[in-house]
C-alpha cells in the first residue's frame, strides 16, 4: 500500500503539480471545446486559450492571497 | 514550427532539467562516493531508456488527433505549472530555485546519512540520491522530447536538442565541479512555460476538433499572446506586492529556495 501511495503521489505531483485547479480547468475546457465543435458545430478555438489565461490568473491570485 | 525552433525549445527545457539533476549528482558524488553515484545514474538512465523504448513506439500507433488531445492537455498543464512557478518567483512570492543553496542542502543531508552497502552497491544513499535525481528530471526530458518530437514529426531533432542540452550542462558541470548557480533558471523556466502552454493549447484544441484560424500560423499569434498575458500577470503581481523587492525581469527574485534533501527536485 505504501508503495502504491508513493507511486500515486509521484505521478500526481509530476502531472498535476502544486495546483490541481489548473489541470481541471484545462481538461474541462477541452471537453467543452470538443462538445461545441462536434455537437454545436462551433469552431471554438478561442475557448482553451481564454480558459488557460483565466486559470493562470486564478491560480496566481490564490497563491499570492495565501502567502504574505 | 521549423526544426531550429523545435531544437531550441527542447534544448532550453532540457537544460533546465539537466542543471537540477547535475546539482543532485554533484552533491552525491563529491560528498559520498562517485562509483555508487554513477551506478545510480546508470540505473536511472536504463529505466528512462525502457520508458522511451516502451512509450515511443506506442505513441506513434495512437491516432494523431487523440494523441494531440492528450498530449496537448498534458503540455498545457505542464506549461501552466512552469509559468505559475516562474511568475511567483519573479515577483518574490516564491523564493528562487538557487542551485548553490540546493547543493549545500543536499551536501549537508549526504554528509549526515549513514553509509550502507546493499545489493552490490557500496553506498546506498549516494546510489538512491543520484537515481532519484536523474530519473525525476529525466522523465520530464523524455516527456518533452517525445511530445514535441512526435507531434512535429521530427523526433530526431528533439532528441538532438535534448542530447545537446545534457552534454553541454554535464560538460560545464564536470569542468566547474560545482552547481551551475549562474544559469538564469527562472528566465528559462518562464520561456519554456510560454512554449509548453502555447503548443499544449494549440495541439489540445486541434485534438478536440478545432480548426485554428490560419492553421499553423495561429501559433505566431498564440505564443506572443501567452507571453503578453504572463508578463501582464507578472507586472500586476509586482505592483500588488510593491514594497517587497522590485525586479526588472522574470529571472530576478530576492531570496533563495532551499532544496529538498531527498533528491526530489523542487524545480
Amino acid at each position: 500500500m505504501k508503495w502504491l501511495r508513493s507511486f500515486w503521489d509521484f505521478w500526481y505531483d509530476f502531472v498535476v503539480g502544486d495546483d490541481w485547479r489548473g489541470a481541471v480547468t484545462v481538461v474541462a475546457a477541452l471537453i467543452v471545446t470538443a462538445v461545441l465543435v462536434h455537437v454545436a458545430h462551433v469552431n471554438a478555438w478561442w475557448l482553451l486559450p481564454l480558459s488557460i489565461f483565466a486559470a493562470l490568473g486564478w491560480s496566481l491570485r490564490r497563491a499570492t492571497a495565501t502567502r504574505p | 514550427m521549423n526544426e531550429l525552433a523545435l531544437a531550441l525549445t527542447v534544448f532550453v527545457a532540457c537544460a533546465v532539467e539537466a542543471v537540477e539533476a547535475l546539482t543532485i549528482v554533484l552533491a552525491a558524488g563529491l560528498t559520498r562516493e562517485w562509483r555508487s553515484t554513477f551506478q545510480g545514474m546508470a540505473a536511472a538512465l536504463v529505466v528512462l531508456a525502457i520508458v522511451v523504448a516502451a512509450l515511443g513506439p506506442a505513441l506513434t500507433l495512437i491516432p494523431i488527433s487523440a494523441l494531440r488531445l492528450v498530449i496537448g492537455a498534458l503540455l498545457a498543464i505542464f506549461g501552466l505549472m512552469w509559468l505559475r512557478k516562474a511568475i511567483l518567483r519573479a515577483t518574490g512570492h516564491k523564493a528562487l530555485h538557487d542551485e548553490a543553496s540546493a547543493y549545500l542542502r543536499e551536501v549537508a543531508a549526504a554528509k549526515a546519512a549513514e553509509r550502507q552497502s546493499r545489493r552490490g552497491v557500496n553506498d546506498w544513499y549516494a546510489f538512491t540520491l543520484a537515481f532519484k535525481g536523474v530519473l525525476l528530471e529525466g522523465l520530464e526530458v523524455v516527456f518533452i522530447v517525445l511530445t514535441f518530437g512526435i507531434n512535429q514529426g521530427s523526433i530526431w531533432v528533439a532528441v538532438i536538442g535534448a542530447a545537446a542540452a545534457v552534454i553541454v550542462i554535464a560538460g560545464v558541470g564536470i569542468a566547474a565541479r560545482a552547481p551551475l548557480a549562474r544559469v538564469p533558471e527562472n528566465a528559462m523556466k518562464f520561456s519554456v512555460g510560454i512554449m509548453l502552454t502555447s503548443f499544449g493549447t494549440f495541439w489540445g484544441a486541434e485534438g478536440a476538433g478545432v480548426h485554428w484560424p490560419g492553421s499553423d500560423a495561429a501559433l505566431l499569434g498564440l505564443i506572443p499572446a501567452v507571453a503578453l498575458v504572463s508578463l501582464g500577470y507578472t507586472v500586476l503581481l509586482r505592483r500588488g506586492s510593491a514594497g517587497s523587492a522590485a525586479v526588472g525581469d522574470p529571472a530576478a527574485a530576492p531570496a533563495a529556495e532551499p532544496a529538498q534533501p531527498s533528491g526530489k527536485p523542487v524545480g
